[in-house]
Protein backbone atom coordinates (compact mmCIF):
# COMPACT_ATOMS: atom_id res chain seq x y z
CA UNK A 1 0.00 0.00 0.00
CA UNK A 2 2.95 2.45 0.41
CA UNK A 3 5.29 3.67 -2.09
CA UNK A 4 9.02 2.73 -2.65
CA UNK A 5 8.43 0.82 0.39
CA UNK A 6 12.09 -0.93 2.00
CA UNK A 7 11.73 -4.64 3.15
CA UNK A 8 11.86 -3.37 6.66
CA UNK A 9 8.65 -1.76 7.01
CA UNK A 10 6.79 -3.70 4.88
CA UNK A 11 3.93 -5.17 7.53
CA UNK A 12 4.61 -2.04 8.89
CA UNK A 13 0.53 -1.11 9.27
CA UNK A 14 -1.10 -4.15 9.96
CA UNK A 15 -3.77 -6.06 8.13
CA UNK A 16 -6.97 -3.93 9.47
CA UNK A 17 -5.56 -1.01 7.16
CA UNK A 18 -6.94 -2.11 4.39
CA UNK A 19 -10.43 -1.99 4.81
CA UNK A 20 -10.36 1.71 5.54
CA UNK A 21 -11.30 3.46 3.06
CA UNK A 22 -7.96 5.78 1.48
CA UNK A 23 -8.48 9.56 2.36
CA UNK A 24 -5.51 11.03 0.36
CA UNK A 25 -3.39 9.84 -2.52
CA UNK A 26 0.02 11.92 -3.41
CA UNK A 27 2.02 9.34 -6.30
CA UNK A 28 5.39 10.42 -7.54
CA UNK A 29 6.00 14.03 -6.67
CA UNK A 30 9.06 15.62 -8.48
CA UNK A 31 9.93 19.45 -7.56
CA UNK A 32 12.90 21.56 -9.21
CA UNK A 33 14.17 24.93 -7.72
CA UNK A 34 16.20 25.68 -11.00
CA UNK A 35 18.70 23.18 -11.62
CA UNK A 36 18.22 21.61 -7.86
CA UNK A 37 15.77 18.73 -7.89
CA UNK A 38 14.38 18.93 -4.54
CA UNK A 39 11.89 16.25 -4.84
CA UNK A 40 12.45 13.04 -6.56
CA UNK A 41 9.04 10.83 -6.84
CA UNK A 42 7.66 10.87 -3.45
CA UNK A 43 4.57 9.16 -3.04
CA UNK A 44 2.13 9.14 0.10
CA UNK A 45 -0.93 7.05 0.65
CA UNK A 46 -2.80 8.18 3.71
CA UNK A 47 -5.87 5.94 5.01
CA UNK A 48 -8.69 7.41 7.36
CA UNK A 49 -7.47 7.90 10.55
CA UNK A 50 -3.44 7.37 9.68
CA UNK A 51 -0.95 9.34 11.57
CA UNK A 52 1.52 9.45 9.21
CA UNK A 53 5.29 11.33 10.22
CA UNK A 54 7.21 13.02 7.76
CA UNK A 55 11.38 13.19 9.39
CA UNK A 56 14.36 14.28 7.37
CA UNK A 57 16.66 16.38 7.93
CA UNK A 58 16.61 20.15 6.77
CA UNK A 59 16.58 20.40 2.98
CA UNK A 60 15.36 17.03 2.87
CA UNK A 61 12.28 17.95 1.17
CA UNK A 62 9.91 17.37 3.69
CA UNK A 63 8.18 20.59 3.83
CA UNK A 64 8.25 21.06 -0.10
CA UNK A 65 6.29 17.62 -0.26
CA UNK A 66 3.57 18.54 2.30
CA UNK A 67 3.76 22.24 0.19
CA UNK A 68 3.04 20.48 -2.70
CA UNK A 69 -0.17 18.26 -1.58
CA UNK A 70 -2.07 21.49 -1.77
CA UNK A 71 -0.20 23.41 -4.19
CA UNK A 72 0.69 25.93 -2.53
CA UNK A 73 4.32 24.76 -4.50
CA UNK A 74 3.91 23.27 -7.36
CA UNK A 75 5.34 20.17 -8.87
CA UNK A 76 6.96 19.30 -11.99
CA UNK A 77 5.29 15.82 -11.70
CA UNK A 78 3.03 14.11 -9.63
CA UNK A 79 -0.72 13.19 -8.84
CA UNK A 80 -2.73 13.70 -5.81
CA UNK A 81 -6.36 12.32 -4.95
CA UNK A 82 -8.50 13.57 -2.19
CA UNK A 83 -10.69 11.03 -0.96
CA UNK A 84 -11.41 9.18 -4.45
CA UNK A 85 -10.93 12.51 -6.72
CA UNK A 86 -8.45 13.50 -8.07
CA UNK A 87 -7.22 17.03 -8.72
CA UNK A 88 -7.29 17.83 -12.53
CA UNK A 89 -2.93 19.04 -13.41
CA UNK A 90 -1.76 20.61 -16.41
CA UNK A 91 1.16 21.26 -17.07
CA UNK A 92 2.09 25.76 -17.24
CA UNK A 93 4.62 26.91 -20.13
CA UNK A 94 7.36 27.39 -16.88
CA UNK A 95 7.10 23.38 -16.80
CA UNK A 96 5.49 23.35 -13.12
CA UNK A 97 2.02 21.65 -12.84
CA UNK A 98 -0.51 23.72 -11.73
CA UNK A 99 -4.73 22.71 -11.68
CA UNK A 100 -6.74 22.90 -14.35
CA UNK A 101 -9.67 24.56 -12.32
CA UNK A 102 -9.29 27.04 -9.97
CA UNK A 103 -12.71 25.70 -8.24
CA UNK A 104 -11.69 22.33 -7.89
CA UNK A 105 -8.26 23.25 -6.70
CA UNK A 106 -9.87 25.58 -3.91
CA UNK A 107 -12.56 22.74 -2.67
CA UNK A 108 -9.79 20.49 -2.21
CA UNK A 109 -7.64 23.09 -0.73
CA UNK A 110 -10.33 23.47 2.01
CA UNK A 111 -10.82 19.83 2.88
CA UNK A 112 -6.93 19.40 3.30
CA UNK A 113 -6.82 22.56 6.18
CA UNK A 114 -3.25 23.45 6.76
CA UNK A 115 -1.31 24.20 9.75
CA UNK A 116 2.07 26.14 9.13
CA UNK A 117 5.17 26.22 11.06
CA UNK A 118 4.41 30.04 11.99
CA UNK A 119 1.02 29.57 12.53
CA UNK A 120 -0.15 32.28 9.87
CA UNK A 121 -3.24 33.57 12.18
CA UNK A 122 -4.52 36.25 10.00
CA UNK A 123 -3.02 39.49 11.95
CA UNK A 124 -6.29 41.93 11.79
CA UNK A 125 -8.57 39.58 12.41
CA UNK A 126 -9.44 38.04 16.27
CA UNK A 127 -9.43 34.35 17.40
CA UNK A 128 -12.73 34.32 16.16
CA UNK A 129 -12.89 36.06 13.09
CA UNK A 130 -9.94 33.64 12.29
CA UNK A 131 -11.91 30.22 12.74
CA UNK A 132 -15.51 31.46 11.36
CA UNK A 133 -14.07 33.01 8.46
CA UNK A 134 -13.40 29.72 5.37
CA UNK A 135 -16.46 28.21 7.15
CA UNK A 136 -18.69 31.22 6.31
CA UNK A 137 -16.99 32.60 3.54
CA UNK A 138 -15.84 29.95 1.57
CA UNK A 139 -17.81 27.15 2.82
CA UNK A 140 -21.18 28.84 3.15
CA UNK A 141 -21.81 27.82 7.03
CA UNK A 142 -24.28 30.13 8.65
CA UNK A 143 -22.59 32.13 10.82
CA UNK A 144 -24.50 31.18 13.99
CA UNK A 145 -23.20 27.44 13.52
CA UNK A 146 -19.75 28.92 12.34
CA UNK A 147 -19.60 30.23 15.81
CA UNK A 148 -21.03 27.48 17.59
CA UNK A 149 -18.25 25.20 15.92
CA UNK A 150 -15.48 28.02 16.61
CA UNK A 151 -16.10 27.45 20.59
CA UNK A 152 -16.39 24.11 20.07
CA UNK A 153 -13.44 23.63 18.58
CA UNK A 154 -11.67 26.07 20.88
CA UNK A 155 -12.82 24.07 24.02
CA UNK A 156 -11.56 21.05 21.91
CA UNK A 157 -7.72 22.82 21.87
CA UNK A 158 -7.90 23.71 25.24
CA UNK A 159 -8.54 27.55 24.88
CA UNK A 160 -11.68 29.35 26.56
CA UNK A 161 -12.56 33.03 26.55
CA UNK A 162 -10.36 34.28 23.52
CA UNK A 163 -12.67 34.72 21.18
CA UNK A 164 -11.99 38.69 20.79
CA UNK A 165 -8.47 38.38 21.65
CA UNK A 166 -6.01 39.37 18.63
CA UNK A 167 -3.11 36.75 17.80
CA UNK A 168 -0.51 39.05 19.02
CA UNK A 169 -1.47 39.45 22.31
CA UNK A 170 -1.14 35.53 22.74
CA UNK A 171 1.64 33.19 23.44
CA UNK A 172 2.85 30.96 20.22
CA UNK A 173 1.68 27.99 22.23
CA UNK A 174 -1.71 29.95 21.97
CA UNK A 175 -1.52 30.65 18.65
CA UNK A 176 -0.85 27.40 17.40
CA UNK A 177 -3.20 25.78 19.55
CA UNK A 178 -6.05 28.68 17.59
CA UNK A 179 -4.69 27.68 14.41
CA UNK A 180 -5.47 24.08 14.76
CA UNK A 181 -9.20 24.88 15.84
CA UNK A 182 -9.15 27.17 12.42
CA UNK A 183 -8.14 23.80 10.84
CA UNK A 184 -10.63 21.98 12.54
CA UNK A 185 -13.49 24.28 11.92
CA UNK A 186 -13.42 23.23 8.01
CA UNK A 187 -13.78 19.72 9.43
CA UNK A 188 -11.63 18.73 6.98
CA UNK A 189 -10.82 15.42 5.31
CA UNK A 190 -7.18 15.10 6.27
CA UNK A 191 -5.03 17.52 8.23
CA UNK A 192 -1.81 19.06 7.15
CA UNK A 193 0.65 19.86 9.39
CA UNK A 194 4.34 21.70 8.77
CA UNK A 195 6.75 21.74 11.45
CA UNK A 196 3.91 22.87 13.92
CA UNK A 197 6.32 22.89 17.32
CA UNK A 198 9.41 24.18 15.31
CA UNK A 199 8.75 27.89 15.90
CA UNK A 200 7.79 27.45 19.91
CA UNK A 201 9.28 27.91 23.11
CA UNK A 202 10.81 24.86 24.35
CA UNK A 203 7.99 25.13 27.41
CA UNK A 204 5.09 25.35 24.83
CA UNK A 205 5.68 22.24 22.68
CA UNK A 206 4.19 20.25 25.09
CA UNK A 207 0.56 21.86 24.82
CA UNK A 208 0.20 21.92 21.20
CA UNK A 209 1.75 18.26 21.13
CA UNK A 210 -1.26 16.99 23.83
CA UNK A 211 -3.66 18.69 21.37
CA UNK A 212 -2.29 16.82 18.35
CA UNK A 213 -2.45 13.37 20.58
CA UNK A 214 -5.94 14.13 20.73
CA UNK A 215 -6.84 14.21 17.61
CA UNK A 216 -4.90 11.33 16.41
CA UNK A 217 -6.65 9.13 19.09
CA UNK A 218 -10.30 10.74 17.66
CA UNK A 219 -9.23 9.09 14.27
CA UNK A 220 -7.81 11.76 12.15
CA UNK A 221 -6.26 11.72 9.17
CA UNK A 222 -3.15 13.78 9.69
CA UNK A 223 0.36 13.96 7.85
CA UNK A 224 2.44 15.70 9.90
CA UNK A 225 6.09 16.79 9.04
CA UNK A 226 7.89 16.94 12.34
CA UNK A 227 11.88 17.06 14.26
CA UNK A 228 9.47 15.44 17.64
CA UNK A 229 10.63 11.98 17.41
CA UNK A 230 9.16 11.46 20.56
CA UNK A 231 5.40 12.13 18.78
CA UNK A 232 6.31 10.29 15.33
CA UNK A 233 6.83 7.46 17.26
CA UNK A 234 4.14 7.57 20.10
CA UNK A 235 1.29 9.33 17.86
CA UNK A 236 1.82 8.11 14.32
CA UNK A 237 1.48 4.63 12.98
CA UNK A 238 3.67 5.30 9.58
CA UNK A 239 6.82 7.19 9.65
CA UNK A 240 8.73 8.24 6.53
CA UNK A 241 12.37 9.36 6.47
CA UNK A 242 13.44 11.55 3.75
CA UNK A 243 16.87 12.11 2.18
CA UNK A 244 17.83 14.33 -0.24
CA UNK A 245 14.50 14.28 -2.01
CA UNK A 246 13.71 10.39 -1.33
CA UNK A 247 11.89 8.18 0.71
CA UNK A 248 15.04 6.67 2.30
CA UNK A 249 13.25 4.55 4.70
CA UNK A 250 9.75 3.73 5.99
CA UNK A 251 7.30 1.87 7.78
CA UNK A 252 6.17 1.43 11.31
CA UNK A 253 7.66 3.90 13.44
CA UNK A 254 8.29 1.18 16.79
CA UNK A 255 10.35 -0.68 14.32
CA UNK A 256 11.92 1.88 11.64
CA UNK A 257 13.23 4.14 14.40
CA UNK A 258 14.08 1.53 16.86
CA UNK A 259 16.05 -0.38 14.36
CA UNK A 260 16.42 1.42 11.85
CA UNK A 261 17.75 -0.04 8.01
CA UNK A 262 19.54 2.47 6.40
CA UNK A 263 22.81 4.24 7.38
CA UNK A 264 21.47 7.77 6.94
CA UNK A 265 18.44 7.36 9.11
CA UNK A 266 20.87 5.33 11.61
CA UNK A 267 22.85 9.14 11.68
CA UNK A 268 20.12 10.94 11.85
CA UNK A 269 18.05 9.52 14.68
CA UNK A 270 21.47 9.94 16.64
CA UNK A 271 21.94 13.38 15.97
CA UNK A 272 18.32 14.03 16.46
CA UNK A 273 18.37 11.75 20.17
CA UNK B 1 -10.46 95.29 3.71
CA UNK B 2 -10.39 91.92 4.18
CA UNK B 3 -13.97 91.37 4.75
CA UNK B 4 -14.26 92.02 0.58
CA UNK B 5 -12.58 89.30 -0.37
CA UNK B 6 -12.75 86.23 2.77
CA UNK B 7 -15.97 85.53 0.73
CA UNK B 8 -13.78 85.19 -2.77
CA UNK B 9 -11.22 83.46 -1.34
CA UNK B 10 -12.75 81.42 0.61
CA UNK B 11 -15.24 80.28 -2.42
CA UNK B 12 -11.54 79.53 -3.83
CA UNK B 13 -11.11 77.21 -0.86
CA UNK B 14 -13.86 74.63 -1.94
CA UNK B 15 -12.12 74.76 -5.54
CA UNK B 16 -8.67 73.78 -3.70
CA UNK B 17 -10.31 71.03 -1.87
CA UNK B 18 -12.40 69.62 -4.83
CA UNK B 19 -8.99 69.47 -7.19
CA UNK B 20 -7.17 68.29 -4.04
CA UNK B 21 -9.32 65.09 -3.29
CA UNK B 22 -10.70 64.69 -6.94
CA UNK B 23 -6.57 64.27 -7.60
CA UNK B 24 -6.37 62.08 -4.81
CA UNK B 25 -9.05 59.48 -6.10
CA UNK B 26 -7.02 59.70 -9.26
CA UNK B 27 -3.29 59.20 -7.59
CA UNK B 28 -4.91 56.49 -5.76
CA UNK B 29 -6.16 54.11 -8.66
CA UNK B 30 -3.04 55.24 -10.48
CA UNK B 31 -0.93 53.79 -7.46
CA UNK B 32 -2.58 50.76 -7.16
CA UNK B 33 -2.67 49.69 -10.69
CA UNK B 34 1.33 51.22 -10.46
CA UNK B 35 2.08 48.92 -7.10
CA UNK B 36 0.18 45.99 -8.79
CA UNK B 37 2.50 46.30 -12.00
CA UNK B 38 5.47 46.36 -10.27
CA UNK B 39 4.63 43.03 -8.14
CA UNK B 40 3.08 41.22 -11.04
CA UNK B 41 6.22 39.25 -11.95
CA UNK B 42 5.89 40.33 -15.70
CA UNK B 43 8.80 41.83 -16.87
CA UNK B 44 7.09 44.24 -18.91
CA UNK B 45 4.50 45.71 -16.38
CA UNK B 46 7.38 45.77 -14.28
CA UNK B 47 9.35 48.17 -16.38
CA UNK B 48 7.33 50.32 -17.29
CA UNK B 49 5.61 51.09 -14.13
CA UNK B 50 9.23 51.30 -12.85
CA UNK B 51 9.79 54.21 -15.34
CA UNK B 52 6.45 55.64 -14.81
CA UNK B 53 7.40 56.57 -11.02
CA UNK B 54 10.86 57.10 -11.71
CA UNK B 55 10.42 59.87 -14.27
CA UNK B 56 7.58 61.30 -12.57
CA UNK B 57 9.25 61.40 -9.14
CA UNK B 58 12.59 63.18 -11.03
CA UNK B 59 10.69 65.76 -12.55
CA UNK B 60 9.39 68.82 -10.59
CA UNK B 61 5.49 69.17 -10.30
CA UNK B 62 5.79 73.03 -11.79
CA UNK B 63 7.37 71.57 -14.84
CA UNK B 64 5.23 68.24 -15.71
CA UNK B 65 2.17 70.59 -15.05
CA UNK B 66 2.97 72.69 -17.50
CA UNK B 67 4.33 70.04 -19.84
CA UNK B 68 0.61 68.03 -19.52
CA UNK B 69 -1.25 71.16 -19.76
CA UNK B 70 0.20 72.93 -22.45
CA UNK B 71 2.22 69.92 -24.21
CA UNK B 72 -0.95 68.01 -23.83
CA UNK B 73 -3.19 70.61 -25.24
CA UNK B 74 -0.76 71.11 -28.65
CA UNK B 75 -0.20 67.23 -28.96
CA UNK B 76 -4.48 66.84 -28.78
CA UNK B 77 -5.03 69.21 -31.02
CA UNK B 78 -2.47 68.65 -33.63
CA UNK B 79 -3.71 64.93 -33.35
CA UNK B 80 -7.59 66.10 -33.95
CA UNK B 81 -6.17 68.29 -36.77
CA UNK B 82 -4.46 65.45 -38.74
CA UNK B 83 -8.07 63.42 -38.17
CA UNK B 84 -9.91 66.81 -39.84
CA UNK B 85 -11.28 67.13 -36.12
CA UNK B 86 -11.90 70.74 -34.77
CA UNK B 87 -9.41 71.79 -32.14
CA UNK B 88 -10.47 72.08 -28.50
CA UNK B 89 -9.57 73.81 -25.05
CA UNK B 90 -8.98 71.47 -22.74
CA UNK B 91 -10.92 71.91 -19.14
CA UNK B 92 -8.46 73.27 -17.06
CA UNK B 93 -10.11 71.92 -13.91
CA UNK B 94 -9.86 67.97 -15.44
CA UNK B 95 -6.38 69.01 -16.95
CA UNK B 96 -5.28 70.23 -13.26
CA UNK B 97 -6.69 66.81 -11.75
CA UNK B 98 -5.44 64.33 -14.13
CA UNK B 99 -2.04 66.09 -13.99
CA UNK B 100 -1.93 66.12 -10.21
CA UNK B 101 -3.49 62.36 -9.81
CA UNK B 102 -0.27 61.49 -12.53
CA UNK B 103 2.31 62.83 -10.19
CA UNK B 104 1.02 61.71 -7.26
CA UNK B 105 0.15 57.92 -8.35
CA UNK B 106 3.35 57.47 -9.28
CA UNK B 107 4.64 58.19 -5.46
CA UNK B 108 1.85 56.66 -4.35
CA UNK B 109 2.32 53.63 -5.97
CA UNK B 110 5.82 53.41 -4.38
CA UNK B 111 4.02 53.80 -1.34
CA UNK B 112 1.86 50.84 -2.12
CA UNK B 113 4.16 48.53 -3.07
CA UNK B 114 6.57 49.19 0.42
CA UNK B 115 2.80 48.32 2.21
CA UNK B 116 2.08 45.29 -0.05
CA UNK B 117 5.50 43.95 0.78
CA UNK B 118 5.45 44.34 4.68
CA UNK B 119 2.22 41.96 4.65
CA UNK B 120 4.35 38.57 5.43
CA UNK B 121 3.46 35.83 3.05
CA UNK B 122 2.57 33.76 5.42
CA UNK B 123 -0.46 36.00 5.58
CA UNK B 124 -1.22 35.06 1.60
CA UNK B 125 -0.62 31.67 1.71
CA UNK B 126 -2.76 30.91 4.58
CA UNK B 127 -6.03 32.34 2.82
CA UNK B 128 -4.71 30.13 0.00
CA UNK B 129 -4.30 26.93 1.90
CA UNK B 130 -8.06 27.53 2.73
CA UNK B 131 -8.99 27.66 -0.61
CA UNK B 132 -9.90 30.92 -1.12
CA UNK B 133 -9.54 32.72 -4.15
CA UNK B 134 -6.85 34.93 -5.35
CA UNK B 135 -9.28 38.42 -5.19
CA UNK B 136 -10.52 36.88 -2.16
CA UNK B 137 -7.69 36.46 -0.26
CA UNK B 138 -6.48 40.06 -1.14
CA UNK B 139 -9.65 41.87 -0.25
CA UNK B 140 -10.44 40.00 3.03
CA UNK B 141 -6.73 39.59 4.35
CA UNK B 142 -4.00 41.90 2.51
CA UNK B 143 -5.79 44.96 2.02
CA UNK B 144 -6.74 45.57 5.56
CA UNK B 145 -3.26 45.08 6.77
CA UNK B 146 -1.93 46.74 3.82
CA UNK B 147 -4.36 49.87 4.53
CA UNK B 148 -2.59 50.42 8.06
CA UNK B 149 0.97 50.08 6.91
CA UNK B 150 0.11 52.88 4.22
CA UNK B 151 -1.36 55.39 5.81
CA UNK B 152 1.50 56.87 7.32
CA UNK B 153 3.54 57.41 3.45
CA UNK B 154 -0.39 57.76 2.61
CA UNK B 155 -1.10 60.90 4.52
CA UNK B 156 2.13 62.34 3.60
CA UNK B 157 1.63 62.25 0.08
CA UNK B 158 -2.03 63.58 0.65
CA UNK B 159 -0.35 66.46 2.78
CA UNK B 160 2.21 67.10 -0.39
CA UNK B 161 -0.90 67.13 -2.71
CA UNK B 162 -2.69 69.50 -1.06
CA UNK B 163 -0.13 71.98 -1.17
CA UNK B 164 0.38 71.51 -4.91
CA UNK B 165 -2.51 72.20 -5.69
CA UNK B 166 -1.54 75.93 -5.38
CA UNK B 167 -0.12 74.91 -8.67
CA UNK B 168 -3.26 74.93 -10.50
CA UNK B 169 -3.32 78.63 -10.44
CA UNK B 170 -0.14 78.92 -13.02
CA UNK B 171 -2.53 77.13 -15.22
CA UNK B 172 -5.86 79.70 -14.73
CA UNK B 173 -8.05 77.42 -12.02
CA UNK B 174 -9.49 80.02 -9.88
CA UNK B 175 -8.28 78.35 -6.78
CA UNK B 176 -7.41 79.69 -3.58
CA UNK B 177 -3.81 80.61 -4.01
CA UNK B 178 -5.06 82.17 -7.65
CA UNK B 179 -7.94 84.45 -5.85
CA UNK B 180 -5.53 85.09 -3.24
CA UNK B 181 -2.59 86.86 -5.65
CA UNK B 182 -5.29 88.67 -7.32
CA UNK B 183 -6.68 90.20 -3.99
CA UNK B 184 -3.73 90.75 -2.99
CA UNK B 185 -2.91 93.08 -6.47
CA UNK B 186 -6.19 94.52 -5.82
CA UNK B 187 -5.33 96.00 -2.31
CA UNK B 188 -1.83 96.05 -2.44
CA UNK B 189 -1.63 93.88 0.54
CA UNK B 190 -0.44 90.71 -0.52
CA UNK B 191 1.01 89.21 2.93
CA UNK B 192 -2.79 89.88 4.18
CA UNK B 193 -4.17 87.61 1.38
CA UNK B 194 -1.21 85.08 1.88
CA UNK B 195 -1.82 84.84 5.52
CA UNK B 196 -5.23 83.85 4.96
CA UNK B 197 -4.68 81.18 2.12
CA UNK B 198 -1.95 79.99 4.20
CA UNK B 199 -3.95 79.65 7.25
CA UNK B 200 -7.11 78.02 5.01
CA UNK B 201 -3.81 75.19 4.16
CA UNK B 202 -3.18 74.24 7.66
CA UNK B 203 -6.37 74.06 8.72
CA UNK B 204 -7.47 71.58 6.06
CA UNK B 205 -4.06 69.34 6.17
CA UNK B 206 -4.80 69.53 10.09
CA UNK B 207 -8.10 68.01 9.67
CA UNK B 208 -7.08 65.74 7.38
CA UNK B 209 -4.14 65.00 10.14
CA UNK B 210 -6.70 63.72 12.60
CA UNK B 211 -9.09 62.00 10.32
CA UNK B 212 -6.22 59.75 9.29
CA UNK B 213 -4.79 59.05 12.66
CA UNK B 214 -8.21 58.18 13.72
CA UNK B 215 -8.34 55.78 10.49
CA UNK B 216 -4.66 54.55 11.58
CA UNK B 217 -6.36 53.52 15.02
CA UNK B 218 -8.98 51.95 13.71
CA UNK B 219 -6.74 49.66 11.58
CA UNK B 220 -4.20 48.82 14.03
CA UNK B 221 -6.67 46.40 16.34
CA UNK B 222 -4.56 43.68 16.67
CA UNK B 223 -0.95 45.36 16.31
CA UNK B 224 1.23 44.94 19.39
CA UNK B 225 2.27 48.63 20.82
CA UNK B 226 5.40 48.23 20.55
CA UNK B 227 5.29 47.26 16.95
CA UNK B 228 3.45 50.55 15.75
Amino acid sequence: MYHDQKPGGACAAGAGVAARAVKLEVKDVHKRFGEHEVLKGISLTAHAGDVISIIGSSGSGKSTFLRCINLLERPHEGSIALAGEPLELIRKPDGMLDAKSGKQLQRMRARLAMVFQHFNLWAHMTVLQNIIEVPVHVLGVPRDEAVARARRYLEKVGLCGVEDKYPAHMSGGQQQRVAIARALAVEPEVMLFDEPTSALDPELVGEVLRVMRALAEEGRTMVVVTHEMAFAREVGNHVMFLHQGRVEEEGDPQQVLANPQSERLQQFLSRTR
Amino acid sequence: MLEGYTAYIVAGASTTLKIALSSLAVATVLGLVGAACRLAGQPLLNRSAEAYSTLVRGVPDLVLMLLVFYGGQVAANSLLESLGLPAVDFDQFIAGVLTLGFIYGAYLSETFRGALLAVPRGQWEAGWAYGMSRPRVFLRIVLPQMIRLAIPGYTNNWLVLTKATALVSVIGLQDMMYRAREAGAATREPFTYLLVVGAVYLMITTVSLLLLRALERRTSAGVRMGEM
